[in-house]
Parts: C-alpha cells; structure tokens; sequence
C-alpha cells in the first residue's frame, strides 16, 4: 500500500489485492461485504452499514469501540462504473460533521489481481491537515476518511 | 504517548506541510543548516517573506534556530519530522489492518463461488 498527498489539497492511496476488480469492487459497495472488512482497529464493530450503490445513493456507516462510544461517517454516491470507478462524497460525524471529502475510487485489472487507486480531494490545505493529524486512530473512516478520507 | 505526537502539534505540522514553499525550505535544509538570507535567495522572495515562513514552520516544530551573532540559522528539527513520520506510519497501519481484512475476505468470496 502506498499513501502519499499530492499538492495542497489530494491525498492518494494505492493498493494491490489478489482478485478481481468485480470484487473488490463488489466489497467495497455490498454492506454486507464492507461490514466484514471496513473495520479499523481491533474489536471496532460495524453494526450499522447503509451502502445504495448508485448514483444520489446513500452511504452511512457506524462504527462501535469495544469500550462504548462510537461515531458515523455519511455520504452520496455520484457516479459509479461497476467493476471500475467509483466516485462519491464523504464526511465523518465525530459528531460535528467534517467538511466534504471527494473521493474516486479506481480498480484496474492488473494481472490476476487488482490496482486500486483512491484519489482523496479536500476542500483546503487546513481540511486535509486536521484530517491528516486527526483521529486516524479510528481506522477506515478515517480511513476512508483518514482513508476514506484521511492523509 | 510520545508529546510531539499529540493532535494540536500535528496539526500545525501538517498545516505547515501543506504550503509548498515551505516543503521547498525543509527540503533545502534537508542539505544543511541555512541563514534566512541563504534561503531567499534561490526562492526569489523578500527576507521578511521567507521569515513568516520559517515562524510558521519553528512553531510547528519541524525547524529550530540558534542564534550566531545577528543571524539565526535555521535548521530542521529532528524530533518534529519524525513525529510527522511516526503519524503518517500510525495512519498506514490503520489502512494495511482494513486492507489485510479485505483481502482475506476476497480470499473467501472466491471460495464462496
């Protein structure tokens, strides 16, 4: 995996997986799917996963601590190229929402595996520092945030 | 918890980060200890200019400064870059922990077939 930012305001994640773009696409829009991966750190939980994979589809994930506590991510979808792309919006609740991150997501065959690429754009320079030094703690979200959104 | 790697110290980490021409002083002092008069030089920008920039890049911790008579060269801050460092490694193994899940998720999606 590589993560690295570009300018002032993209960060950029690149990953191999040893499987087709279908699914890994597939696992990263069927909730049933994200649930059993999207997780962060240990004992975190995904109990609440609301994935409507197409276009002004919704995105809410939960996520539960093993201590109690929590926080939810929500998002749109805005354009989706099954197996290929996936381009959607994102902000975490942590419980003031954060401001917009834009993400596009590409899987590219690549072998008999997959090249996924995930070009994060934030709204400023301050946007992506926060994210950057902020909370990665919570993993995906952040990982998405902070990943999926988040260096 | 190491102190340098505390949220509001990050933050006026990345924040000085985010601003190329201060990438360009770190990595010009990357070669070495420079004056302020050093450095504006090869960036064509005023004294007080390339100083605002360095202000902001002593309180975020990646630079420090002595003083040498009237100058005060500057130089980088080892600790400081390598909390960025220890952040940005923290924040990969968040991604690689999801990531190594999802594979071997993918490993069992194939076996479900």
């Amino acid at each position: 995996m590589t993560i690295k930012t570009e300018g002032d305001r993209f960060v950029v994640v690149t990953r191999r997986f040893a499987a087709s773009p279908e699914a890994v696409y597939r696992a990263h829009t069927e909730p049933a799917l994200v649930q059993r991966w999207m997780l962060g750190p240990e004992g975190w939980t995904m109990p609440v996963c609301i994935n409507e994979a197409r276009p002004g589809g919704k995105i809410r994930y939960e996520w539960k601590m093993p201590g109690g506590g929590g926080f939810y991510l929500t998002g749109e979808y805005m354009e989706l190229e099954p197996y290929r792309r996936i381009v959607h919006v994102e902000r975490m609740h942590l419980p003031d929402p954060t401001p917009d991150n834009h993400v596009e997501t590409r899987f590219v065959a690549d072998g008999d595996g997959t090249l996924m690429t995930m070009r994060m754009t934030l709204p400023d320079a301050e946007t992506r520092s926060r994210m950057l030094a902020s909370g990665m703690e919570h993993g995906m979200e952040a990982s998405y945030v902070r990943l999926d959104g988040m260096i | 918890m190491n102190e340098a790697l505390q949220t509001p110290t990050l933050n006026s980490a990345f924040l000085a980060l985010s601003d190329p021409t201060r990438r360009a002083i770190l990595a010009r002092l990357s070669q070495g200890e420079a004056t302020v008069m050093e450095l504006a030089a090869p960036f064509e920008m005023t004294q007080p200019a390339v100083s605002r920039h360095l202000k902001v890049l002593a309180g975020a911790g990646l630079i420090t400064r002595r003083a040498e008579g009237t100058k005060r060269p500057c130089r980088l801050s080892k600790s400081g870059l390598e909390a960025v460092d220890q952040w940005l490694a923290m924040l990969r193994d968040a991604l690689s922990n999801n990531y190594d899940r999802l594979d071997h998720l993918l490993v069992t999606m194939k076996s479900e077939k």
